[in-house]
């Protein structure tokens, strides 16, 4: 379609306003371009080395004739019993991790929800805060609590809980501005007090928000929690970097075959309930 | 005895719901609210029970003035005053049951709700009250698993729950079809006549009107333009309140009987959590 003059010719200039969004579309391109080329340098980027090693990669898989047991495979499962019960303890650094995050992360959220923050001020402030923690990573966190508590799996439950109580707080607010108002409104007029309309109106509103979520940042932490031990703070994570160290890569390989259908069946089985719930 | 005197109130953004009502509710009417659409109908309800502030003017809730007072002693005086909503606005994944004993929090410790640790006569109160309007078969039910009349029925016990003196209901059969409507309105008045519970509510059709109402007050731009017995809404009044120029004009059929005070403002709080 042509735009038509008001003279009758055709006006095939488009009008300013699209002119300038069709410049600043370009200038965003030589952007994005001239940022990927700054960040190729300096960080040692090299294909040509990747498929040097491909060659190799039978050796390193399956190990080399004249050294008997290196290479990856087959894995070592002789070490199993000790394995599953570093597993174990991974998956229960998981669940206190993320309990502790929901009973820090639930009370952060009235605060942090529009719509039940006592004023502007404890907003502003509370959201801050929760900017603060989620920006924590929980490998930083633990290496911060290995020095505070010691090591073991505690300091990185704490760790788990710091950071996810960030992430919860955020996603329970959410929950909480978008409740019906109108049901609300109803539990405020028989007379209840603030605490009574969030207990009785507010939270079976939010419920399946709060367990669905609760649930799939469970997943993601024992995904998390499997590699902190790698600075001592508890679970599997300690074993890998052991066998790797001692050039035992069988044996790191039997554990990441370990993490690997742990992780899966633990998001299979989270993943099927909270299909329950909505 | 509930008194509005000169009681206005504008809203944050500027709209002028009410202005200088003046108007009291004695013992054990059965009033209607009638008025075009935005004639603070629904804005006065919610001065009633101090859901909202008004700017000036005074509300009493027998010998207590609630326009100022500190939101602890509104919310004690709320627990007389039932409400009823045209969305019944029930708490959807509880069930009907939990639903009726919300009309007992005000009168609970904050602990003991909060555990849900109802006492037996509360439980039992609740149960009867549901029994009064016909849904003690669906007590376990959860409210969104009911149909609308009987969602109102269950917001109806809810209030009766509170054991009030008033009960304010919003437009309660908007959004039902004509049996249920029917059946909501003849429970309101049988509240009414039986339990001698005043009934504050607000219709939209004049045929409903005329049939249930004993007094009507009619608002119009936020003035009251008529107040008094049904026989009294002649067809003209109602072409008036609902086709005519704005109630500024002198034709406004009111009578004050409220004697006049000194105003004083207070605004309404924000947040359902302040206090
Ligand atoms: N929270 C609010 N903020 C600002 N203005 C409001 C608010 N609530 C109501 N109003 C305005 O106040 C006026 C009165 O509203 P109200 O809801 O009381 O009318 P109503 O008589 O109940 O109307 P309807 O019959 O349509 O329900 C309207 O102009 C409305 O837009
Ligand atoms: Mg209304």
């Amino acid at each position: 379609m042509t735009n038509t003059g008001i003279a009758g010719t055709p006006n095939l200039e488009p009008p300013a306003p699209l002119k300038r969004r069709l410049l600043l579309n370009r200038l965003m391109w030589v952007g994005i371009v001239a940022l990927l080329i700054w960040a190729y340098f300096g960080t040692e980027m090299s294909f040509p080395r990747l498929f040097a090693g491909a060659g190799e990669s039978w050796k390193l898989l399956f190990g080399e004739a004249d050294r008997p047991g290196s290479g990856f495979f087959p894995p070592d499962f002789r070490r199993f019993p000790e394995y599953l019960e570093q597993m174990l303890i991974t998956i229960k650094m998981a669940i206190w991790g993320t309990l502790l995050a929901v009973i820090l992360g639930i009370p952060l959220s009235v605060l942090a929800a529009r719509n039940t923050s006592p004023n502007i001020v404890v907003y502003t402030l509370t959201r801050r805060l929760l900017d603060f923690l989620r920006g924590l990573n929980e490998f930083v966190l633990a290496l911060v609590f290995v020095v505070a508590v010691g090591l073991g799996p505690f300091p990185g439950i704490l760790a788990l809980a710091v950071h996810t109580a960030g992430i919860l707080a955020k996603l329970f607010s959410e929950g909480i501005e978008a409740v019906d108002t109108g049901q609300i409104e109803a539990v405020q007029a028989t007379g209840a007090s603030p605490l009574q309309v969030l207990t009785h109106g507010v939270w079976p509103q939010i419920v399946p928000h709060v367990v669905s979520m609760t649930l799939y940042r469970f997943e993601s932490n024992v995904r998390a929690a499997t590699v902190l031990g790698i600075v001592g703070a508890g679970g599997i994570g300690f074993y890998i970097t052991e066998s790797i160290r001692g050039f035992d890569f069988r044996a790191a390989c039997a554990i990441i075959i370990m993490i690997l259908i742990s992780v899966f069946l633990v998001d299979t089985l989270s993943a099927r309930v909270r299909q329950r719930l909505t | 005895m509930i008194r509005l005197e000169q009681v206005s109130h504008q809203f944050a953004n500027g709209t002028r719901a009410l202005s200088d009502i003046n108007l009291a509710l004695s013992g054990q009417d059965f009033t209607v609210l009638i008025g075009p659409s935005g004639a603070g109908k629904s804005t006065l309800m919610r001065v009633l029970n101090g859901l909202v502030r008004p700017k000036s003017g005074k509300v009493w809730i027998g010998d207590t003035e609630i326009s100022r007072a500190p939101e602890r002693v509104v919310r004690l005086e709320r627990r007389r005053i039932g409400m009823v909503f045209q969305s019944f606005n029930l708490v959807k994944r509880l069930t009907a049951l939990e639903n009726v004993l919300l009309g007992r929090l005000g009168d609970m410790p904050g602990w003991r709700s909060t555990l849900r640790l109802y006492t037996k006569a509360d439980r039992s109160l609740a149960m009867n009250t549901l029994e009064r309007v016909g849904m003690a078969d669906f007590a376990w039910q959860r409210a969104d698993t009911l149909s609308g009349g009987q969602q109102q029925r269950v917001g109806i016990a809810r209030a009766l729950a509170q054991r009030p003196q008033l009960i304010l209901a919003d437009e309660p059969i908007s959004a039902l079809d004509p049996k249920s409507s029917e059946q909501v309105m003849e429970l309101l008045r049988d509240i009414q006549k039986r339990d001698g519970i005043a009934v504050l509510t607000n219709l939209h059709h004049l045929d409903a009107v005329r049939e249930y109402a004993g007094r009507v007050i009619a608002l119009k731009s936020g003035s009251v333009f008529f107040d008094g017995s049904v026989q009294r809404l002649t067809d003209e009044i109602t072409r008036d309140l609902y086709y005519g120029e704005t109630a500024d004009d002198s034709s406004s059929h009111a009578q004050s009987n409220v004697p006049a005070l000194s105003t004083d403002n207070q605004t309404g709080s924000p947040s359902f959590l302040l206090e």
